[in-house]
């Protein structure tokens, strides 16, 4: 078996196996009660946030 | 001669609680003491040198803090068996499972990194070039995880555990006066008022209390011990132990520099080292040969926290109690950290630095997340059954959670935007 043909092997078996994994945990288990919703909706308001500003304080160190 | 045989048996139920202790001793002490990482030492060293033994109060305050935040991963990994980035794909679906792993990664290969610049910039300190380090360390890391027992690993790591403790003498060795030490550091005070830069230390302290990894670390390594439920008592036990010590072992680095350093601004941990050593050789020494040891434990911790959680959702044998041939990939992924973090420090030119920094900005992406997954997760009575969060202990879990993530987030800023607080 050629290299070419193993690394093939291994990414397709990788991507089947988080294809799978995505399958498993698609719903998540534990029950979306309010206070769970407004938990992981802050959170996201959050890292958007965070990222936002890494983002900006990239763009400015690049563009100076 | 009944209150003797009371007595008796008491001693005897006493002795076999020690003994089961003894056995069952291990994750709480290994990531405690681990917190005290290259990067915590730096920061601890700059904080005395800074400040003197003023802020000794707000360090004797977080020792409870990180008690409270990992004794939640001692019972969510005794109950569910599960490692945290599992708990995290079952309870909260793929997409903030996707995002804790992956970021997870990033920043625990960034720690690594500081961790070898850490041990390096130590052992260059007694002469031994960086090439040296970084091969002596993968070397021995490696020997500690291929005999194939969870056991040997953990003996070995609580060694390096107890030679952290080299900074005590330490602080003895530099003859801090015990009265100054008591007197400004016990009660709680602000030197020369709340301004941004003491703010920013207040803000680094945290930052290094509670990393993400630790998270990751214990509960993974909880679940592999094979704790359970009725192990929960002796766990607690042994992370408020471990908390104890790291706190004590930050202290003595307070008051060394404190002493020694008083109002020196210190880059790193080595330069401190290096500084001492003018004055107090055997102290600096100490201090140089602790950095060595916090970096290499922190690698130990960090390294197997990826490997474990990338097991536990691929599904790969990820065991310490596994062989090399039973768990190809758990290996190959440690040893795939571990080596290319190590080679990262060899690069001439690399940046270091930057790197250094970013890892505080990029914890700050994954931190909040854990932290309310932990939550949330220790209030699901269905996992959790009796072992779900009391009313008080969510009261004092979400303060503290929420304290850290605001100074832990405000630290990064602080980090991406240098002047705002000043």
């Amino acid at each position: 078996m050629s290299i070419k043909h193993a690394i093939g092997s291994m990414v397709h078996d990788n991507v089947e196996k988080v294809r799978a994994i995505n399958k498993r945990y698609a719903t998540p288990r534990l029950v979306m009660s309010p206070a769970v919703r407004v938990a992981l909706l802050c959170l996201r308001i959050y890292l958007l946030l965070l990222v936002g500003l890494l983002g900006y304080k990239f763009f400015t160190v690049v563009m100076s | 001669m009944n209150w003797v045989t009371k007595l008796y048996y008491k001693l005897q139920r006493s002795w076999k609680a020690v003994r089961l202790y003894l056995v069952l001793a291990g994750p709480g002490l290994v990531v405690m003491i681990a917190d005290n990482d290259a990067g915590g030492i730096t920061t601890y060293a700059s904080t005395g040198a800074k400040y003197e033994y003023y802020l000794i109060w707000f360090l004797i305050i977080l020792g409870p803090v990180a008690y409270y935040v990992q004794e939640m991963t001692v019972r969510l990994g005794a109950v569910t068996k599960r490692g945290h980035a599992e708990a995290i794909f079952d309870g909260f679906g793929a997409f903030w499972g996707w995002f804790s792993l992956l970021d997870l990664f990033l920043v625990d290969w960034l720690t690594l990194v500081t961790e070898f610049v850490g041990m390096t910039s130590a052992l260059a300190i007694f002469g031994i070039p960086p090439w040296a380090t970084v091969a002596g360390v993968c070397g021995l890391m490696g020997f500690m995880v291929v005999n194939g027992r969870y056991w040997t690993w953990e003996k070995i790591s609580m060694a390096f555990c107890a030679l952290n403790l080299i900074y005590i003498p330490g602080a003895f060795m530099v003859h801090p006066q015990v009265s100054d030490v008591l007197s400004h550091g016990i009660v709680p005070n602000f030197p020369g008022g709340f301004n941004g830069e003491l703010f920013f230390f207040l803000m680094a302290n945290i930052g290094t209390t509670i990393a993400p990894w630790m998270l990751f670390f214990q509960q993974s390594s909880v679940v592999d011990k094979g704790l359970k439920e009725k192990d929960i008592k002796f766990g607690k036990f042994d992370t408020a132990l471990g908390a104890f010590a790291t706190v004590v072992v930050a202290i003595a680095i307070v008051i060394v520099t404190g002493t020694v350093l008083k109002g020196v601004n210190i880059d790193d941990a080595a330069q401190a080292s290096k500084l001492i050593m003018e004055t107090h050789r055997y102290a600096g020494e100490f201090m140089a040969i602790g950095l060595f040891d916090a970096g290499l434990l922190g690698a130990i911790c960090i390294s197997l926290a990826s490997s474990w959680a990338f097991g536990e959702v691929f599904g790969w044998a990820h065991s310490l109690n596994n062989k090399i041939k039973e768990a190809p990939w758990f290996y190959v992924f440690y040893f795939f950290a571990l080596i290319t973090a190590g080679l990262v420090v060899l690069i001439p030119g690399a940046p270091l630095v930057l790197i250094t920094l970013f890892v505080q900005v990029v914890a700050v992406t994954l931190l909040p997340a854990a932290l309310v997954f932990l939550i949330l997760l220790l209030n699901d009575k269905e996992t959790m059954g009796d072992k779900v969060n009391s009313p008080w202990e969510n009261f004092i879990n979400i303060s503290i959670v929420a304290v850290i993530i605001v100074l832990s987030t405000l630290y990064a800023i602080s980090t991406l935007f240098p002047t705002l607080f000043n």
